[in-house]
């Protein structure tokens, strides 16, 4: 089993510190088995097991309080689950921070708590992943580069309306954050990408461009995982449907073999 | 995909051409995103017109403040509290406060004493000695703060204390101990030749005008960030030439620019450091995006309790001894408030190191202008009290507005 710290070196051995997208259709890249979450007397999960595959985009849905956004925190690292198992492209791993999940090449891209308001959108979409230049005591951020794949990123997103990417992101919209947020997972060519309800928010036009990305990424070879309410959104870009009934996997759909209205019974726990 | 969107080209490089846009029209739009640029960053505007406004009023009462030799003792007085400011800036950007820099300050004096009186121990190896226990000492504080969530008020009010009687302790029943080593003794008491100064000024100018050139070159900087390096250039210049129609640089003020310069670099190009600034902003969001926030809130009290020290440092050297009432008064609170003054926020996130210098020179220069008036002590309290809650009441007000301005915008987007 590799921990944090083997996960470390395993991952130094590669030449990139994000490790490079494997060419699409090379099986299993993420599974959880039997994940159990409790919140004091309540049970958020209950041995939930899923699986994603290279280039699948499985889509995560169920009702309010389904357990959706605790999974989700639990594969980002953000919430230690009570037990549970984790292996990332075969290999058992523990997921114990954040950290250790960026390092097994897991990117999420949260709801909620995801923008550092007083910081600009290039500081923002790089967090914590940083680029630097110069060695030594000299080591310092890549400014330029960091700004130009901000731009390359937001353009494919079709953003255009932000226009100043070094002006803090508190002045920005709804939407506008939204999108910066989403615009992370699309950074550092991560090979799995969480998204918890990337379209919240957005207007037809923005969930078409997180739509078509979401499919590019998956053309790819990126696992995806995306959390989400809207049915209609699901059917265009998922693969497999696995619905969370009360903390429990309710069903799991493939998408060719099913309908909304199979979905939708499954997410209200009477199919 | 959309329309390409070059990434060199910065939205202020180029005002979108207009049909019919005049001159002045550009000057205008160009002014006022300057102004809403700046008004976003933290800003230092109402720290900037306390300092005029402070100025023209102390000269009009007496004709000695703007004088060289008076400006070269107000540098001086300010450096102590701007070092212990910058040390507290490090924890405000997180949103926390560290309540024991007074007493760290007079910890470590008393340490250096003990070191240098008493134990005849080279001046160098006692300093770094002093300044290992502030962050040592620091790191305690910031491990109770960050791995145990006890709050940061709490933890340093307490170390506050404790490190108070410490420094009784180190000192002993004497009280005083006398430092009369002359290289620490130097650290305050000298002046830079005049010569010196205007080759460093011609150095640091150089290197600040090349270093701009070079990164508007790359396209790394916007051209609204041109006008910093001039004005940087003048200050230097002016402040060169002020110090050396009286006795030269100060040494202490020339140690505080370097602290400065050095923080300023950390905290604007290293990712600890912009780190500070996401923590301070939104804690859980930088947890999440893999921020290390732990290890970042106990370094943060580690490089303020090394300032503190520092600031022991400064204080002995310019009382040639450490006492027990070393790093007391009202240093601390006059270093907060210079660090709040200075536009940095209470509840993190915002602010910038050169804070603590403009920060310091406001309440030291109240402070040297009504000596110069020989106002009492009880006045000059006052008078500081007022300029602290003023100063940040303009910052609070300033900032409403604006994020007023943004939700409207946000509304109408």
């Amino acid at each position: 089993m590799l921990n944090g710290a083997a996960g470390r070196r395993f991952l130094k051995r590669r030449p990139a510190s994000p490790p490079p997208s494997e060419p699409p259709g090379g099986g299993e890249a993420l599974r959880v088995v039997d994940v159990t979450k409790w919140y004091g007397s309540v049970q958020a999960l209950d041995r939930v097991s899923m699986s994603v595959d290279v280039g699948e985009v499985v889509a995560l849905v169920g009702d309010n309080g389904a357990g959706k956004s605790t999974l989700v925190d639990v594969i980002a690292g953000v919430l230690a689950p009570d037990s549970g198992e984790f292996y990332v492209r075969g290999e058992r791993v523990a997921i114990r921070s954040t950290d250790d999940a960026a390092l097994f090449g897991i990117r999420t891209v949260h709801q909620e708590h995801t923008l550092a308001d007083n910081l600009d959108v290039v500081e923002n979409l790089f967090l914590a992943r940083e680029l630097h230049r110069g060695v030594g005591p000299l080591r310092r951020l890549h400014f330029a580069s960091m700004q130009q794949r901000t731009w390359a990123a937001l353009s494919e997103l079709g953003i255009s309306t932000i226009s100043d990417i070094r002006a803090p992101v508190e002045k920005m919209s709804g939407g506008q954050r939204q999108t910066v947020t989403v615009a992370r997972a699309t950074l550092q060519n991560y090979p799995i990408v969480v998204l918890d309800e990337p379209t919240a928010g957005l207007g037809v036009a923005e969930v078409q461009r997180v739509l078509q990305l979401i499919l590019r990424l998956r053309a790819q070879g990126t696992a995806i995982v995306i959390v989400s309410q809207n049915i209609e959104e699901i059917f265009e870009v998922a693969d497999r449907i696995v619905v969370l009934h009360l903390g429990k996997v309710g069903a799991v759909f493939r998408r060719a073999d099913t309908t909304p209205e199979a979905v939708v019974g499954a997410v209200m726990g009477i199919a | 995909m959309s329309e390409p969107v070059s990434p060199a080209a910065h939205p202020l490089d180029e005002i979108p051409p207009r049909d019919h846009a005049r001159p002045t029209d550009r000057l205008v739009s160009f002014a006022k995103r300057w102004l809403s640029a700046a008004l976003s960053q933290g800003t230092a505007m109402p720290a900037i017109a306390s300092l005029v406004i402070i100025a023209v009023f102390f000269q009009s009462q007496s004709q000695y403040f703007l004088s060289p030799g008076n400006l070269s003792n107000l540098a001086v007085q300010a450096t102590l509290v701007a070092i212990i400011a910058l040390g507290e800036i490090f924890v405000l950007l997180l949103g926390d406060i560290d309540l024991s820099l007074g007493s760290m300050a007079g910890a470590s004096a008393a340490l250096l004493g003990v070191m240098i009186t008493n134990g005849h121990m080279p001046w160098l190896l006692a300093i770094f000695i002093m300044l290992a226990f502030g962050a040592l000492l620091g790191s305690f504080q910031g491990w109770w703060i960050a791995w145990l969530g006890i709050p940061a008020f709490v933890v340093t009010l307490a170390g506050n204390m404790g490190f108070l009687g410490l420094q009784l302790y180190i000192l002993g029943p004497n009280g005083t101990l006398g430092i009369f080593d002359p290289n620490i003794a130097a650290l305050s008491g000298t002046e830079l030749p005049v010569s010196v100064g205007w080759i460093l000024a011609a150095i640091v100018g150089v290197a600040v005008v090349a270093s701009t050139l070079v990164r508007y070159a790359r396209g790394g900087v916007a051209v609204r960030s041109l006008s910093r390096p001039v004005v940087v250039g003048v200050l230097i210049v002016v402040a060169v030439a002020v110090f050396n129609a009286s006795r030269g640089v100060p040494t202490p003020f020339l140690i505080l620019i370097a602290l400065l310069v050095v923080a300023w670099w950390v905290t604007m190009n290293t990712s600890p450091g912009r780190h500070l600034f996401a923590v301070g902003g939104n804690a859980e969001a930088a947890r999440r995006a893999g921020v290390q926030v732990k290890r970042i809130r106990m370094a943060a009290f580690a490089v303020s309790g090394t300032l503190g020290a520092a600031g022991g440092l400064i204080a002995a050297s310019y009382n040639g001894s450490a006492g027990t009432l070393t790093g007391g008064g009202t240093l601390l609170l006059e270093a907060i408030g210079a660090a709040v003054i200075g536009g940095t926020s209470l509840f993190g996130g915002r602010g910038s190191v050169w804070a603590a210098l403009v920060g310091a020179l406001i309440m030291s220069g109240v402070e040297n202008g009504l000596d110069l008036m020989n106002s009492d002590q009880p006045v000059k309290y006052m008078v500081q009290g007022v300029i602290v809650l003023l100063a940040v009441s303009l910052d609070t007000i300033l900032r409403r507005r604006q994020s007023r301005g943004r939700q409207l915008g946000a509304a109408i987007a």
